[in-house]
């Protein structure tokens, strides 16, 4: 079948304008859209940028707005896009060109929330134990692959873009809520500052976008939580 | 632009993380140049788990582990190696989790372990839990963890620069040259030591698990500089990709109790390996897959795969265990694999060979052990060899971080005593003209059908069996290829994140490293392991129990030298199970 593929296209380097752009691509109903954007690319137009490296949703490449939703390009399938299929950049950060943006940005919110277990102890010579119980209490947040479709999809974000963001809450989350951590306090400063998780509204579009199924809002609870208790 | 750094590691996966951690550690100044963000790499899409013998579910030891490995790569493994790597895995996994990886945990708290393809217990009398895991995750984790020590220490990495080059003067290894995506600019990097840690070659195939960014960029550079590749005819079909994509569903799946079926529900793997059956290594099962399909007993209306059959297992421990796994199915196939079985084929997933290196992670350029100054490899990338003809599932992994580890020591205890060499930007020349050639050509083939054509013939001749007449003749379909790939073309002459440039570089990398698997394929007249020969089906130790090193040579053409294999505690016997 035939697909109408339109995608929002940008080379600052030629056009200072954003536009779209439609393609007409031979499909299958299994075809993900990134085969769409690679059937494009290599077929019609190879000017078209975009990243994508596993293919099977675990890298965190290629999120991107499809059908106006925050998804991965080779999760999201042609049989459940329709036969009209829009393709835009992620939102909130600068594009760099056609559906690459500048990820800077979001590593460096990353990175403020210190994404590393924290604890000074010497550890004994074999492993540390942890019960299943304890190592189930954090396990959806381990599943994120920084793909920054839930920052993205963040309304708060959109309006400030300085906000660290769901996806770096997550990261904390992941950490202050195993057993072998003892950060919470060091985290604190980046989780309280004023670009910090306070500004979340429990707007649920981050919950909606994640690729991995991570239930973002709540942990974002968990996490405001944990800081008024401070029970750690 | 021209930067400077005690030790330069090329790549941010596993292997290329932990040189870069461990290197720090010594002291040195250490950046990472990587094409992806470091945690797009591949080493994430790893999924069953890391082997070290743990001994937390049964009884395990080190030497249990060695036999299964060096038998597992049927008798090609370098027993050096192996000791040390089964010796050293044990504190890598360890030391993974003080780092704060989430490993899977059993009631007791202790890390769990799985069954896993080829590792047994008592050299071989039954499988054994070894496979320590994070779900079905593990590289994930691995990858996600190793990335956050080194935010912790405060690695300098570039992102999305796209080494080019390699400067190698005197047999001295001086430092790089790199272009970067988002400006289309080359810049040199000077170090005193680098480390080689670039993954795979899995895109030389049409049917892969790998991904579109593994196209063996350093391989193929080291090559044309007149470095062998060792063992490149040793490249591993995993049995179970999703059939017809190629994506990986994790051996794992077997080790929780998995089962592969034929056209009439036989479990085949019965016949063919009676001991342990659906977990026997890779090759076997691999051939055994095809072996069915052209009895006949396929599956489906082509009978062209067979199934990989879980729906007896407790739907709890699919959701749990193989979640990841689970969704690929549910999402590519529209199958769900706790009700139905999944379809399944094997795939290109995971080169034994690769550029020749001591167990310091030293590349070496003939079979005498001649040491590149300066110059390391590690993880999938390298040839130790530890994985000999055939790597057992869940010991990449464990290459990564013990021979990551050492590499990176040794690279950074190197350079404290080395110097810079002095170049000027004149070492940017090749790749600029490499790249401009291709930016100028003029009504040449497209990328996209030039590497779709190599993938093709890969796959029809080049891939689980092996046969003289088809490899001679993809011998020439590559000298057609190299000839049309000096008028390839490009549409996007742009210099930002011009990706098209990018792949045209690259395809330009698999046609070497294609060149080189298919003429050790070619050459080595023997069936070991992951290489198949139809006209030679018996294995040959007196002939052939050594390592094959090719080296490229004008006109297309390419020479062969042979190391020997290191032998010690386990002699080569018959390899059944
Ligand atoms: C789907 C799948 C599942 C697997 N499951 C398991 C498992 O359960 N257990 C196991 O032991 N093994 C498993 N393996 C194998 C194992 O994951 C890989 O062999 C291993 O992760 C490779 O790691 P690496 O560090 O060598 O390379 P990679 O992780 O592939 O990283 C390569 C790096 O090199 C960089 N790079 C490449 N070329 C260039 C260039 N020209 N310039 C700059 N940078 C460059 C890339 O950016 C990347 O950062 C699996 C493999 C696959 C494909
Ligand atoms: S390409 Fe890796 S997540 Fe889509």
């Amino acid at each position: 079948m035939q697909v109408t593929l339109k995608v929002m296209r940008h080379d600052p380097a030629k056009n200072a304008k954003p536009g779209w752009q439609t393609y007409s691509v031979e499909a299958e109903p299994m075809d993900r859209v990134l085969d769409l954007l690679h059937k494009v690319k290599w077929y019609q137009d190879s000017s078209l940028a975009f990243r994508r490296s596993c293919g099977h949703g675990i890298c965190g490449s290629d999120a991107m707005v499809i059908n106006g939703v925050n998804q991965l390009a080779c999760k999201a399938l042609v049989k459940n896009l329709g036969m009209l299929i829009q393709v835009e950049p992620l939102h909130g950060l600068p594009v760099e060109k056609d559906l690459i943006v500048n990820m800077e940005g979001f590593f460096a919110a990353y990175r403020s929330v210190k994404p590393y277990l924290i604890n000074e102890e010497q550890p004994p010579e074999r492993e540390r134990l942890q019960s299943p119980e304890d190592r189930a209490v954090f396990d959806t947040s381990t599943k994120c692959i920084l793909c920054a479709a839930c920052t993205t999809s963040c309304p708060v974000f959109w309006v400030n873009g300085s906000y660290i963001g769901p996806a770096a809450i997550v990261q904390a989350h992941r950490f202050i809520f195993d057993s072998r951590d003892k950060g919470l306090r060091e985290r604190m400063q980046a989780l309280n500052a004023s670009t910090g998780l306070w500004r979340c509204r429990t707007a649920y579009n981050c919950t909606e976008a994640c690729p991995r199924g991570i239930p973002v809002t709540k942990a974002i609870e968990e996490v405001k939580r944990a800081m008024i208790y401070d029970r750690f | 632009m021209a930067h400077e750094h005690d030790v330069i590691v090329v790549g941010a996966g596993g292997s290329g993380l932990t040189s870069a951690l461990y290197a720090a550690n010594q002291g040195v100044n250490v950046a990472v140049v990587s094409k992806l963000y470091p945690t797009r790499s591949h080493t994430g899409a790893a999924q069953g788990g890391i082997g070290a013998a743990l001994g937390n579910v049964e009884e395990d030891h080190w030497e249990w582990h060695m036999f299964d490995t060096i038998k597992g790569g049927d008798y090609l493994t370098d027993q050096d190696a192996a000791e040390l790597f089964c010796k050293e895995v044990i504190d890598a996994v360890i030391e993974l989790e003080h780092m704060g990886l989430p490993f899977d945990r059993l009631p007791s708290g202790k890390i769990a372990q799985r069954r896993f393809g080829g590792h047994t217990k008592e050299f071989g009398k039954a499988a054994v839990h070894r496979a320590a895991h994070a779900a079905d995750r593990t590289g994930h984790m691995i990858l996600q963890t190793l990335y956050q020590q080194c935010v912790k220490e405060g690695i300098t990495f570039y992102n999305e620069y796209h080494v080019t080059d390699l400067i190698l003067e005197g047999g001295v290894a001086q430092g790089l040259v790199a272009y970067e995506l988002a400006s289309g600019e080359l810049h040199t990097f000077k170090a005193k030591a680098i480390v080689v840690a670039s993954g795979g070659y899995g895109r030389a195939w049409k049917t892969t698990s790998n991904a579109y960014t593994l196209t063996g960029d350093m391989q193929a550079i080291l090559y044309r500089k007149g470095i062998p590749l060792e063992d490149m005819e040793f490249y591993q079909f995993h049995p179970t990709g999703l059939f017809p994509l190629g994506i990986l569903l994790t051996e794992g799946a077997r080790g929780e109790g998995g089962i592969l079926r034929n056209g009439s529900g036989e479990r085949f793997m019965e016949r063919y390996a009676p001991t342990i059956k659906d977990l026997a290594p890779r090759d076997m099962v691999a051939r055994a897959m095809y072996m069915e399909v052209r009895e006949g007993k396929g599956v489906g209306p082509r009978k062209d795969y067979v199934l990989l059959d879980l729906t007896h297992l407790p739907p709890e421990t699919i959701h749990n265990k193989l979640p990841d796994i689970a969704e690929f199915a549910q999402i590519y196939l529209g199958v769900d694999p706790t009700k139905q079985p999944v379809p399944v084929m094997p795939t290109a997933h995971y080169a034994m060979g690769g550029i020749p290196t001591t167990v310091n992670g030293e590349v070496v350029t003939d079979g005498n052990n001649t040491v590149v100054k300066g110059l390391y490899a590690a993880g999938e990338v390298a040839c130790v060899s530890l994985h000999g003809a055939n790597r057992l599932g869940t010991n990449s992994l464990g290459d990564l971080v013990v021979f990551g580890r050492r590499a990176g020591v040794a690279a950074a205890k190197f350079a404290k005593d080395a110097e810079f060499y002095d170049f000027t930007s004149e070492v940017l020349g090749p790749s600029r003209e490499r790249i401009e050639k291709i930016l100028n050509a003029q009504g040449g083939p497209s990328v996209a059908d030039m590497r779709a054509e190599l993938q093709q013939t890969m796959q029809d001749r080049a891939s689980v069996f092996r046969v003289e007449s088809l490899l001679q003749e993809q011998t020439e379909v590559l000298k057609e290829l190299f000839d049309k790939y000096e008028k390839v073309v490009v549409q996007d002459r742009g210099t930002k994140y011009n990706t098209e440039l990018v792949e045209a570089i690259e395809l330009g990398y698999l046609l070497e490293v294609s060149e080189a698997t298919v003429h050790s394929c070619l050459n080595r007249r023997e069936s070991r392991g992951a290489h198949a020969r139809e006209d030679y089906p018996e294995r040959n130790d007196k002939e052939w129990l050594k390592h094959t090193l090719v080296y490229k040579c004008p006109n297309r053409a390419v020479k062969f030298a042979y190391k020997e294999v290191v032998l010690g505690k386990f002699e080569p016997k018959a390899r059944t199970y």
